[in-house]
C-alpha cells in the first residue's frame, strides 16, 4: 500500500501573528514553524496503518527551502521518504495542483491531509485534489480503518457524526480523534537525516488568488469584572443588549 | 450575470446561515439571486428566502448524499443560469463542495469570507486567517467567483416576497456516488452549535460529566447550543462534535459564555470572533478573562445555577 500524507509548515499555534512590510508579510521573526497539527493527524494514523498492514509513507510538501526541517520532523516519524516542491503555497488551488501532478506520477492508495491548514484554514485543498484526478474525497475525518480495498471513514457533521465506505484509492482531510499525536524518537531523528528528500519544481496555471494585505483585528477593551449575577445580567441585557 | 447560492437545511428549515449567504448574495448587486437546494425541503420553505433576497429557487428532484454529487449539482446549475458568482454559508461540509465546484467551473475561491467584497480596484475580499486571529483583504482573479462567508458577515434582509421554485434533474454519474453513506448519528431538536447566537461552554472546572446537567439547563433558558474545551472531548466527557476551539468548532455568536474553562490559547482560536464574552471561573488568574468583555470571578456551582433562574426571571 502507497501512502501519501501532505503537510503544511505552519506557525506554532502559541505564535505572536503580527505583520510587516507595510502589513504585506507575515513577520517571522521568533516563531516557531510546526507541522500542521491536523497534518500532524493525518502522519499518526498512516504510521498507525504502516505498522499495521505494512504501507510505504511518502510526505509532501509544498514551500520553500526554509520548510525542510518540518520535512525531516515528519521523516522522524516515520515517513520513508519526502518531496519538497519548491514554491510559496500561494493558495489552495495552486498547492492542489502540485500535489494532483505529483499523485499522477505515483499510483498512491490513499492521499492524507489535514482538514485545512491553520495558518490560511481554507478547508479545500483535499477537496480540490479529488476533483482534479477525478477520486473521491472524504472531510472532516475522525477515523479510518482499511478493510481489503475498502476504506472505513467516520466523518464529523454537524452535530453528529456519518459512517461512511469507499473503496481505495481516494482523498481525506483528517482531524482528531483519528490518532494520537506522535513525538519522533532519537532513533527516528537520526534516520530521517538520510532519507530521500526529494525537490521537484512547480507546475501548472498558478493561483487563483493572492493576497494583497494583512491585518490584526482592533484590540478588545478591559474585561469588566462585576460581583453579582444580578449585575452580570444587567450589563447583558442593557449594556451589550444581548438578552 | 447571475448568483448562485447553495443554500441547507436542518431538520427541514433552511438554516439560518443559508438565509444570511442569501442576503449576502443579494447585496452582492450582481444580477439575479437564484438559491439551489440539494435536499427534501417544503416548497413553502424554500420559497421563503425570496424574503431574504432570493429571485428564485431551484430544488434537486433527487436526493444528493455526496459531495461529488453536490458539487456535480451546483455546476450544472452555474451553467444553466450563466452566473459567474457562488456564494455558499462556509461550514466543513460546503466548503468541501465549494472546493470541487472551484475546480469544475475554474474559479476563484476564498473561504472565511467576513466582508462584501471591494471591487473599486480589480475584486478583492476581506477574510478572516490564523483562525480568527487576523485577516487579509484577498484578490480573486478569476471572471468565476466563489465566496465561502463566515457567519454574521451581513446582516440577514427580510424585505424581498416569495420566491419562485423551480425542480431541476442534476445529471449525477456513478463518479460521484462512490463515497457511500453507511450511517449517521445525529443529535435531534439541538441547537447547532456553528448556528448558534448564543453558546455555552464548560472546561474541566465543572470536574466531570455528570455536572454538564447546569450546562444545559441554563442554555436551554437561552435557546443556546452547548459547547466544551479539548480536554473536556478528549476525555470523552463531550462529543466532539461539541469541542469548541483550534482543532475543533469555530463559533461566532453573540455571546459566548465560558464556564470553567482556562482559555489556553487553542481555546480562544475558536472562539475569537464573539460578539461578546462572558467568562466565568474560580481562578482571577485564568488568561480567559483578558479576551472577555464580562467576568465573574466564582464556583461555578453556585454562579451558573443563579444565573439561569435571573435569566428566566427576565423572560
Amino acid at each position: 500500500m502507497k501512502i501519501l500524507v501532505c503537510i503544511t509548515h505552519v506557525p506554532d499555534t502559541t505564535s505572536k501573528i503580527s505583520f510587516t512590510d507595510n502589513d504585506t508579510q507575515f513577520d517571522k521573526t521568533g516563531v516557531q514553524y510546526i507541522i500542521g497539527p491536523y497534518d500532524d493527524y493525518a502522519i499518526a494514523r498512516a504510521m498507525e496503518l504502516k505498522e499495521g498492514m505494512g504501507a510505504e509513507v511518502t510526505v509532501l510538501n509544498v514551500g520553500l527551502a526554509e520548510t525542510e526541517p518540518t520535512i525531516r520532523k515528519a521523516l522522524a516519524l516515520g515517513a520513508d521518504d519526502a518531496i519538497r516542491v519548491n514554491a510559496e503555497p500561494e493558495d489552495a488551488l495552486f498547492v492542489a495542483q502540485q500535489i494532483a501532478a505529483v499523485a499522477k506520477e505515483n499510483a498512491y492508495d490513499m492521499i492524507l491531509m489535514g482538514r485545512e491548514s491553520i495558518d490560511f484554514n481554507g478547508g479545500q485543498v483535499h477537496a480540490m485534489v479529488g476533483e482534479m484526478l477525478n477520486l473521491p474525497s472524504v472531510s472532516p475525518v475522525m477515523k479510518l480503518d482499511i478493510e481489503g480495498n475498502t476504506a472505513k471513514m467516520t466523518k464529523e457533521i454537524e452535530g453528529g457524526k456519518e459512517y461512511v465506505a469507499v473503496d481505495m484509492p481516494f482523498v481525506a482531510g483528517c482531524q482528531e480523534p483519528i490518532a494520537e499525536w506522535r513525538i519522533p524518537n532519537m532513533r527516528g531523528i537520526m534516520t530521517a537525516r538520510s532519507k530521500p528528500l526529494n525537490v521537484i519544481e512547480p507546475v501548472g496555471d498558478g493561483a487563483g488568488t493572492t493576497v494583497q494585505k494583512f491585518a490584526l483585528p482592533p484590540a478588545k477593551g478591559a474585561v469588566k469584572i462585576v460581583d453579582s449575577v444580578d449585575e452580570l445580567v444587567d450589563l447583558l441585557k442593557n449594556e451589550a443588549k444581548v438578552l | 450575470m447571475s448568483v448562485i447560492v447553495y443554500i441547507e437545511s436542518s431538520e427541514g428549515k433552511i438554516k439560518k446561515s443559508s438565509r444570511e449567504a442569501v442576503s449576502y448574495a443579494r447585496a452582492l448587486n450582481n444580477g439575479d439571486v437564484v438559491a439551489v437546494s440539494l435536499e427534501a425541503v417544503e416548497d413553502a420553505e424554500l420559497a421563503s428566502v425570496g424574503k431574504n433576497g432570493a429571485g428564485k429557487v431551484l430544488v434537486s428532484e433527487t436526493a444528493i448524499e455526496t459531495a461529488e454529487a453536490a458539487a456535480t449539482a451546483l455546476a450544472q446549475a452555474v451553467n444553466s443560469t450563466g452566473a459567474d458568482t457562488v456564494v455558499v454559508a462556509g461550514s466543513a461540509s460546503s466548503s468541501v463542495i465549494a472546493a470541487r465546484l472551484a475546480i469544475k467551473i475554474g474559479a476563484s475561491m476564498v473561504s472565511n469570507v467576513v466582508a462584501l467584497p471591494d471591487t473599486g480596484a480589480g475584486y478583492t475580499v476581506r477574510k478572516s486567517i490564523f483562525t480568527g486571529n487576523a485577516f487579509a483583504t484577498v484578490e480573486l482573479k478569476k471572471a468565476n467567483k466563489i465566496l465561502s462567508i463566515n457567519k454574521n458577515t451581513v446582516d440577514i434582509s427580510e424585505d424581498g416576497s416569495e420566491a419562485g421554485v423551480e425542480k431541476f434533474s442534476p445529471g449525477i454519474t456513478t463518479d460521484d456516488t462512490r463515497v457511500k453513506i453507511t450511517g449517521r448519528d445525529k443529535a435531534t431538536g439541538k441547537v447547532l452549535l456553528p448556528e448558534a447566537d448564543i453558546v455555552v461552554s464548560g472546561g474541566r472546572g465543572l470536574k466531570g460529566p455528570e455536572n454538564w446537567g447546569m450546562i444545559e439547563d441554563l442554555a436551554a433558558v437561552l435557546g443556546a447550543a452547548t459547547g466544551c474545551s479539548k480536554p473536556v472531548s478528549d476525555m470523552d466527557w463531550r462529543p466532539h462534535s461539541e469541542h469548541v476551539g483550534q482543532t475543533g468548532i469555530k463559533v461566532s455568536p453573540t455571546l459566548y459564555i465560558a464556564i470553567g474553562i482556562s482559555g489556553a490559547i487553542q481555546h480562544l482560536a475558536g472562539v475569537n470572533s464573539s460578539k461578546y464574552i462572558v467568562v466565568i471561573n474560580t481562578d482571577e488568574e485564568a488568561p480567559f478573562f483578558k479576551a472577555a468583555d464580562y467576568g465573574i470571578v466564582g464556583d461555578a456551582f453556585e454562579v451558573v445555577p443563579k444565573l439561569t433562574e435571573a435569566i428566566k426571571a427576565l423572560q
